[in-house]
């Protein structure tokens, strides 16, 4: 397929990553087949690891071509979920919580942003950072759809485990210089907001974060408790400094909210997580005139 | 076509943040059983957690009953929640928006009466509260849209 030099016109970096994938399917497949996640599920053969692995790039590449990459309901994630859904629960009788899955899950994004920087060596700074922060959402996507996963895993809760995925489920991601987001998936109880809201404070402050993104994409419902510990987050975040974008609001829960007669007037809301990115993205771009260049990627 | 649907019908205790979370899943499946939409399970999920918490937090515990209601061929849910708690004396003010006696939004009533259909409370002071609510499947049961 021949690259032009024009290419950003007529391609978006969702289809440059897609073909990305498709491209280095292979390499993807081999490096992740190496990594924690893969290497312990697949103890019997490396071949196995690897097969595992292509079927992944190849849902990930799908996902990306439609666009959809922070859509754990993007089609592509079907044809994966019930690999995903093994994978899960073999670390699970290794004793693994879901946090710790998330983690390896995590391990699968440096070797393929790597892959990506050196797959397109023409490209501007710009594109290629487009283009990587477009891979690293598709890749916390990944991770959120395998936590979804392990949660409906394990319907029949008990105490503890709830508590386990109180904190497995909140994990700060840093997505890019300034900008962290935490995707919460569950419903936000007095409790767990006041994990988010610890967890979340001290990654604005450790990674200097201008921006906090809170992404409740997973969460299935928004009381006045869920919206007020909301509120209290976002309003913490500013006393920190930062601002805090909320992403994720599906339209079944803005209905709700309406009628509940619940005012979020002041808080900057996307419908997505990758528009929340963008919005920070380009607030960032307005204030600082040039990120560092080249290496600035995630990590 | 007039058995009862599976999982619907249940008496469920309110006495710790726990028993919320347990009656927020079932009063979502037994939507869903029934044939409400994603927004209507999600507006009656919300109704519930509301009231399900100020049976615990203002009436001291207490429980939800789900029972499947018919009216010719729509299909209903209604929800009853109840306690022995110390009762609402003024049932207006406690509806209004805003008005709270313990540091919340004073969302929960008035926001819980505009996501259902029908909404009755029923309190007496020193004897107690029942609140009930009903809304309806727009549906027949068991086509369930999945929410994807
Ligand atoms: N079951 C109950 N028993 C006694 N008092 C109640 C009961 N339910 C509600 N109330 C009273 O009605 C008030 C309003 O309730 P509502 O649910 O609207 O607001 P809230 O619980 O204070 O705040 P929010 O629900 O928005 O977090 C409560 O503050 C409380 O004084
Ligand atoms: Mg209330």
């Amino acid at each position: 397929m021949p690259e032009h030099e024009t290419a950003a016109e007529q391609t978006t970096p969702a289809s440059d990553v897609g073909r990305f994938l498709h491209r280095r399917r292979e390499q993807i497949a081999q490096r992740w087949a190496d990594e924690p996640l893969f290497r312990t599920v697949f103890t019997v053969s490396r071949d196995e690891a690897v097969e595992a692995g292509r079927v992944l790039v190849d849902a990930l590449a799908q996902v990306a071509e439609t666009g959809r990459v922070a859509d754990t309901d993007a089609a592509g994630f079907t044809a994966v979920r019930e690999q995903l859904t093994g994978m899960v629960a073999s670390r699970a009788r290794f004793g693994l919580t879901s946090g710790q899955v998330s983690t390896e899950v995590d391990g699968l994004r440096p070797p393929a942003v790597t892959l990506l920087a050196a797959d397109l060596p023409e490209a501007t700074p710009e594109h290629l950072r487009e283009c990587t922060t477009l891979l690293t959402v598709l890749m916390g996507t990944l991770r959120l759809v395998v936590l979804e996963t392990s949660l409906s895993e394990g319907q029949a809760l008990i105490d503890r485990q709830q508590l386990e995925l109180m904190e497995a489920t909140t994990p700060v991601i840093r997505l890019w210089d300034g900008i962290v987001a935490v995707p919460l998936i569950g419903t936000l109880d007095s409790a767990r907001s006041q994990v988010v809201m610890e967890t979340l404070l001290e990654s604005v402050v450790d990674q200097q974060a201008r921006f906090a993104i809170l992404d409740i994409t997973g969460v299935p419902m928004v009381d006045s408790l869920v919206a007020q510990h909301l509120m209290k987050t976002v309003a913490a975040v500013r006393l920190m400094g930062a601002e805090c974008v909320v992403s994720g609001i599906r339209p079944a829960i803005a209905q709700t909210i309406v009628h509940l007669g619940l005012d979020l007037g002041t808080v900057v809301t996307r419908s997505s997580l990758a528009d929340a990115l963008a919005y920070a993205l380009k607030r960032l771009g307005a204030d600082i005139v040039i990120a560092a260049p080249g290496g600035a990627g995630p990590r | 076509m007039s058995g009862t649907v599976a999982g619907v019908e249940a008496r469920m205790p309110i006495r710790s943040d726990l028993d919320l979370v347990w009656v927020r899943q079932h009063v979502r499946r037994a939507a869903a059983a029934l044939g409400f939409g994603l927004v209507d399970q999600t507006k009656l999920v919300t109704a519930a957690s509301e009231l399900a918490r100020n049976t615990l937090v203002y009436g001291g515990g207490g429980e939800m009953a789900a029972e499947h209601v018919r009216d010719g061929r729509a299909q209903g849910l209604r929800l009853t929640f109840s306690d022995r708690g110390p009762g609402i004396a003024d049932p207006e003010r406690a509806l209004s928006d805003g008005y709270t006696s313990g540091g919340g939004l004073g969302l929960g009533l008035g926001g819980a009466r505009r996501l259902v259909h029908d909404f009755s409370l029923d309190s007496t002071p020193g004897v107690g509260t029942t609140v009930t609510v009903t809304s309806w499947a727009v549906r027949s049961p068991r086509q369930r849209e999945e929410p994807r």
